[in-house]
């Protein structure tokens, strides 16, 4: 891959913005959300994060929110992601390896059904925000 | 202990976001048999006696985390570097900012690995806040440097999934760009 420059990637960009153009924008408010603090580093969520973008790459989803967030106090649990959709309830996901953050955009976002063994928590009221804000 | 010096890496840039930092530097700088990692901030510092404090495993700031004890960010990056024959220099003033400084000899057999920069890089660049980060990354053969403006400002933002996957790629493009 020949090295991008700031140019190479706002025609990338451009070119991706005409396609989403022409697709169902489902999923629009729908927000996943990795806990990226020490106990999540140190327990893998930056390959986490990495395996979500791939997957949501692999299947052309480019309108889910991907955030980060600190620890969400379940160090032992770690890592953690929480799902936001509008017609589903929000919960957070434990010990979501690489496998399991490919599942949660494959069972969770895409075929709507949630994934058994992983439901760790609710989230809390006092942090959660609401998809698009 | 960290996995990998990328791990340590992600968690110094974020103690910098959380302690208000509007600008973030951290230079990556591979040289034949060293590797010289620096995190400066322009956040709130420490003085000199929370600083010390900071080294402790057991202290964390209050307010932070209610009921929480723990603090391991500085401690974990102490421990691989006392392990693996490198330094580590921290100087930070209050209402000036904290910069980081260490170093490993890439010969020692216990240098944790390096890890993925393009990936942790697109971790970093992504988090949420208002901050300014800059990696500047050198190696003897080239440089490059990217700024999360001038990501933000190309791609409109850096959450949705479409622009996380181009702004990974324009970080990965810079990074084996440097390998070859």
């Amino acid at each position: 891959m020949a090295k991008l420059t700031l140019d190479d990637l706002r025609k990338l960009r451009e070119e991706k913005q005409k396609l989403l153009e022409k697709r169902d924008p489902s999923n629009k408010d729908a927000q996943i959300i990795v806990g990226m603090g020490t106990c999540g580093i140190a327990a893998g969520a930056k390959d986490t994060f990495n395996a979500i973008i791939d997957e949501l790459d692999a299947r052309g989803i480019t309108h889910v929110l991907v955030r980060q967030t600190g620890c969400m106090g379940s160090c032992h649990s770690e890592p953690t992601v929480e799902v936001v959709t509008p017609d589903m309830p929000s919960v957070i996901y434990g010990k979501v390896d690489s496998g399991t953050g490919k599942r949660i955009v494959d069972e969770h976002i895409v075929n709507k059904h949630m994934i058994d063994n992983h439901i760790c928590d609710k989230p809390s009221m006092d942090i959660v925000s609401e998809p698009g804000k | 202990m960290h996995a990998t010096v990328c791990d340590i890496i992600a968690d110094l840039v974020q103690n910098s976001v959380e302690a208000g930092a509007s600008l973030v530097e951290l230079i990556v700088q591979t040289e034949p048999d060293k590797m010289n990692i620096t995190v400066a901030d322009n956040g709130k510092g420490m003085d000199e006696a929370t600083l010390a404090k900071s080294m402790d495993p057991f202290y964390s700031e209050a307010g932070k985390h209610d009921h929480r004890r723990v603090g391991l960010g500085l401690p974990l990056l102490m421990q691989t570097v006392e392990a693996s024959g490198g330094k580590a220099d921290i100087r930070s003033e209050p209402g000036k900012g904290t910069t980081v400084e260490f170093n490993f000899d890439t010969r020692n057999i216990d240098m944790p690995p390096f890890g993925d920069l393009s990936d942790t890089a697109l971790v970093l660049m992504a988090s949420r806040g208002e901050h300014e980060l800059i990696l500047r990354r050198t190696t003897p053969a080239d440089a490059y440097t990217v700024r999360r403006s001038e990501l933000i400002a190309t791609l409109g933002d850096l959450e949705t999934s479409g622009n996380l996957i181009l702004a990974r790629q324009y970080m990965r493009s810079q990074e084996q760009n440097l390998i070859q």
